[in-house]
C-alpha cells in the first residue's frame, strides 16, 4: 500500500512539473499573461520564506526576540548592498549562530 | 556562442551556493524517514519517484501518523502544486524543445533550480541550448539530494540539531529574490504573499503553499492593472 501511495505521489508530482511545460500552448503568451507570470518567484518563494522565518516547528508565532527574525535582517541587507548570493545566505546563517551561541 | 557544455555548468556554478540548504535538508530527510519507521529503500525511494524534499517529509510523516493513503498523497500534490507555476513561467523558454525533451527536463524542475535558470533565461533569451542551464542547475540538484538522502539514511542524523541549519532554507530564497526588492511593485506582491502564507499555515493539506501564490498573484494582477 505504501509503495502505491509513493508512486501516485510521485506521478502526481510529476505531472505538476510536466503538465505546464508539455501543455501550455505558445500563444497563450500574450503581453499581460507574460507580465502576470513574471510574479512567480514574488509569489512563491515569500510562501516558503516568512513561515520559515516567523514561525515555529509546531507553526506558532516566534517571539520578535527570535533570532531567525534577524539572521534575515541581516541577509536582506548583506544581499540588498552586494547582490551576492554566497554572502546573503553566509551573512544570515553566522548572525543567527551569533545569537543563538554568543548570546 | 556558448556550448552546450558552458551554459550547462554555467546552471551548476549558479545553483552551487544554494546547496548550503539542500544539502543538510536531504541528509535530514533521510535520517527522518528511518526514524519513523520506514526501511531505507522506501525512504529512498521518495527520494527518486517524488523528489520534492518538504513534500516528502509531510507524506512520510503522515503516513507514520496513521494518516490515509489519500490523506497523504492529497498533501504532496498540494506542497508540490506550485511547480505548475514553474512550468508556466518555463514553457516560455522551452516551447522549442521536442516533446520527449520536455518530458525528461520536467523531472528536474525544482524551486531552486527553476529560480536560478529563469534568472539566466531573462538574461539570454537570443541564446540557444538555454535548456542546458536547467539540465545544469536540475541535475546538480538532482544529485545532491539523492547523495545527501542516502547519507541520512545511513550515517543518521549526522547534521547537529543546535545548528538550526533549517533556517538555511528560508534564506537561500531570500538570496534568490533579493533583487527583487529593489522594485516596489514586487516588493508589495512578496509582503502580501508572505503574510498570506503565515496566516494560513495551519490550513489542511499544507494548502497555505497553494493559497498564497494564488493572492500574490491576484494583488500582482491589480497592480498592473491599476499602473495602466
Amino acid at each position: 500500500m505504501t509503495w502505491t501511495s509513493i508512486f501516485i505521489a510521485g506521478l502526481i508530482t510529476y505531472f505538476t512539473r510536466m503538465g505546464m511545460v508539455t501543455l501550455i500552448d505558445k500563444d497563450v503568451f500574450n503581453e499581460s499573461f507574460r507580465k502576470i507570470l513574471n510574479y512567480v518567484p514574488s509569489v512563491v518563494f515569500p510562501s516558503i520564506i516568512f513561515p520559515g522565518i516567523f514561525l515555529d516547528d509546531y507553526g506558532a508565532l516566534v517571539a520578535i526576540t527570535d533570532p531567525k527574525i534577524y539572521g534575515a535582517l541581516a541577509a536582506i541587507i548583506v544581499g540588498f548592498f552586494s547582490r551576492n548570493v554566497i554572502l546573503t545566505i553566509a551573512s544570515g546563517l553566522t548572525s543567527y549562530w551569533f545569537l543563538i551561541f554568543v548570546f | 556562442m556558448l556550448s552546450k557544455f558552458q551554459i550547462f555548468k554555467i546552471g551548476f556554478f549558479d545553483v552551487a551556493p544554494h546547496l548550503l540548504s539542500v544539502i543538510p535538508f536531504g541528509i535530514i530527510f533521510g535520517a527522518i524517514g528511518i526514524e519513523l519507521g520506514f526501511d531505507p529503500i522506501m525512504t529512498y525511494a521518495t527520494s527518486l519517484i517524488i523528489f520534492g524534499g518538504a513534500s516528502q517529509i509531510v507524506f512520510l510523516q503522515l503516513l507514520s501518523g496513521g494518516a490515509s493513503s489519500l490523506i497523504a498523497i492529497t498533501s504532496v500534490g498540494v506542497i508540490n502544486s506550485r511547480h505548475l507555476l514553474y512550468g508556466a513561467v518555463l514553457s516560455e523558454y522551452l516551447n522549442k524543445l521536442s516533446s520527449i525533451k520536455k518530458l525528461f527536463i520536467s523531472y528536474f524542475i525544482v524551486d531552486q533550480g527553476f529560480a536560478v535558470s529563469n534568472i539566466y533565461f531573462k538574461k539570454n533569451k537570443e541564446q540557444n541550448f538555454n535548456h542546458y542551464h536547467l539540465l545544469g542547475s536540475g541535475i546538480t540538484l538532482w544529485l545532491c539530494w539523492q547523495i545527501s538522502t542516502i547519507l541520512g539514511i545511513y550515517l543518521g542524523s549526522i547534521v547537529p540539531e543546535a545548528l538550526g541549519l533549517k533556517f538555511a532554507i528560508p534564506l537561500t530564497f531570500i538570496a534568490i529574490i533579493i533583487n527583487e526588492l529593489r522594485k516596489s511593485d514586487h516588493l508589495i506582491v512578496m509582503i502580501i504573499s508572505g503574510l498570506t502564507a503565515t496566516f494560513f499555515y495551519n490550513a489542511p493539506f499544507k494548502s497555505y503553499i497553494l493559497i498564497s501564490p494564488i493572492i500574490g498573484l491576484f494583488a500582482a494582477y491589480l497592480i498592473l492593472k491599476f499602473k495602466k
